[in-house]
């Protein structure tokens, strides 16, 4: 790889961890060049720039490589300071930084465990879901973005939410976004998915609609065989 | 003037973590152990979230989650960073940092409460995770380079507690012979200052774990006790 080749994201179409970092990108008005990886076959090209994991996404910046997405924002917001993604405050910034990783490590996980499972598993990984939104929704306390008047860190972690979670709910009859029960997070929902440049970036539904009801089916037939 | 308060428990490696931090610094700060078994009414008001400790509290705001926790200090008393500057450097302390956390440590912690039946297996995955380490320590001589810095901190347990409790247990995956560089690696951090101050004592952290524990599933109440997650929550 070539030094001084400006910002290249290795991504796969439909991860919302490389979504995170292209609405980061495009956020702050940064050119970089795209290169989808197919995660199933990864490249020698992904393999070399994260030896550790081989995960997607991964920015490359004059040659070198970042991988994860939550590391990648960090640095992002730290080498084109303009249009900053988490607060200046440090007292603000780790509030930015807890209630990503909630976003991240908790609802996310939750969710995913709804979509992939059955019987018990999943009506506990629904209820998990939903406690874990109740308490976004108190966070957000009826601001616009968790960011406050612009879209922040928080909001890009948390992203998946708009768009992924009721795809999520589609392919399995649930119903985990109830706008009675979670009236701040439905508005933010219409907020995030309307910014424009957000709504240019989103991966068609029907594409995730086969795609994450492929993945069900696989991990479903995956864990009765490992039982 | 500045107040800092920390809830902790005395075994806990992420309250260990903030702690090493603190000491680096020189901040000075009151310590407040918790009984996990009963939670005292401050900690459940300073982190509601996840009622859990470590909870730093500073100038009466709290902080919880201890990579969190660690990135405020860094930020908030600037002397001995224990971040690199360059932005690069930076995203590769948190990215290893964040495998130690995410990785290193359910691993090695599901080494401990595995079965007779789990333990190969279980070994197995642990001593990937810590080749893994080795191999990116290379010949520093601390994460950080010459002073230790977020991933040492975070990598602490594997420096300290995990020695001690795999040789009560009379496990076999952290060894001098597999691992010599990550050997030496803990050798020279158990022995800094900062982290000297910190340690647990090595015969009460060995009191609670039962000598006899192959074939038998360790007992739940040491799980909340320690408040980290059973085998199979990892």
């Amino acid at each position: 790889m070539e030094e001084n080749q400006g910002v290249k994201l290795l991504g796969f179409w439909v991860s919302p961890y490389v979504l995170r970092v292209k609405w980061a990108l495009k956020l702050k008005g940064i050119e970089y060049e795209y290169i989808e990886e197919d995660v199933f076959n990864k490249s020698p090209l992904l393999l070399k720039l994260n030896p550790v994991k081989g995960q997607v996404p991964v920015l490359v910046h004059d040659g070198k490589p970042i991988p994860e997405s939550i590391v990648i924002l960090e640095y992002i917001d730290e080498v084109w300071k303009h249009s900053p993604l988490l607060p200046q405050d440090p007292y603000e910034r780790a509030n930015s930084r807890f209630w990503a990783k909630f976003a991240a490590e908790k609802l996310q996980a939750y969710a995913w465990e709804a979509l992939c499972s059955r019987g018990e598993d999943h009506e506990r990984a629904i209820k998990a879901s939903m406690e874990a939104l109740e308490k976004m929704e108190k966070e957000l306390n009826g601001k616009k973005f968790f960011g406050g008047d612009k879209i922040g860190f928080v909001d890009l972690v948390a992203g998946f939410i708009s768009y992924q979670l009721p795809v999520y709910e589609e392919i399995v009859s649930m119903k985990i976004l109830d706008s009675s029960k979670f009236p701040a997070i439905t508005n933010w929902i219409n907020n995030f998915l309307n910014h424009p440049l957000i709504k240019e970036e989103l991966p068609p539904k029907h594409k995730m609609l086969a795609y994450f009801s492929n993945r069900r089916n696989v991990i479903l037939v995956q864990n009765s065989s490992n039982k | 003037m500045e107040e800092v308060k920390l809830f902790g428990y005395w075994v806990s490696p992420f309250c260990r973590s903030v702690e090493i931090a603190l000491k680096i610094k020189g901040i000075q700060y009151e310590y407040i152990e918790e009984d996990l078994t009963n939670k005292s009414p401050q900690l459940l008001q300073y982190n509601p979230v996840y009622k859990k400790i470590p909870v730093l509290l500073h100038n009466g705001k709290p902080i919880a989650e201890s990579m969190v926790i660690l990135e405020y200090i860094d930020e908030t008393w600037k002397n001995n960073p224990i971040l690199p500057k360059d932005p690069f450097e930076k995203a590769r302390a948190r990215f290893w940092a964040n495998f130690v956390d995410q990785k290193c440590f359910p691993a090695l912690w599901k080494t401990i409460w595995s079965t007779s039946e789990q333990y190969e297996q279980n070994k197995a995955e642990a001593l990937e995770r810590l080749k893994v380490l080795e191999n990116e320590l290379g010949g520093k001589r601390f994460f950080g380079g010459d002073s230790i810095g977020m991933v040492d901190i975070v990598a602490n347990f594997i420096g300290f507690s995990f020695r001690t409790i795999q040789e009560a247990l009379k496990l076999d995956v952290f060894t001098e012979d597999n691992f010599p560089k990550l050997w030496e690696w803990a050798e020279n951090f158990v022995n800094c200052s900062p982290v000297k101050k910190c340690l647990p004592p090595q015969d009460k952290l060995i009191a609670n774990f039962p000598p006899a524990y192959m074939g038998k599933t360790l007992v739940s109440s040491f799980q909340s006790r320690l408040q980290l997650p059973p085998p199979g929550g990892c």
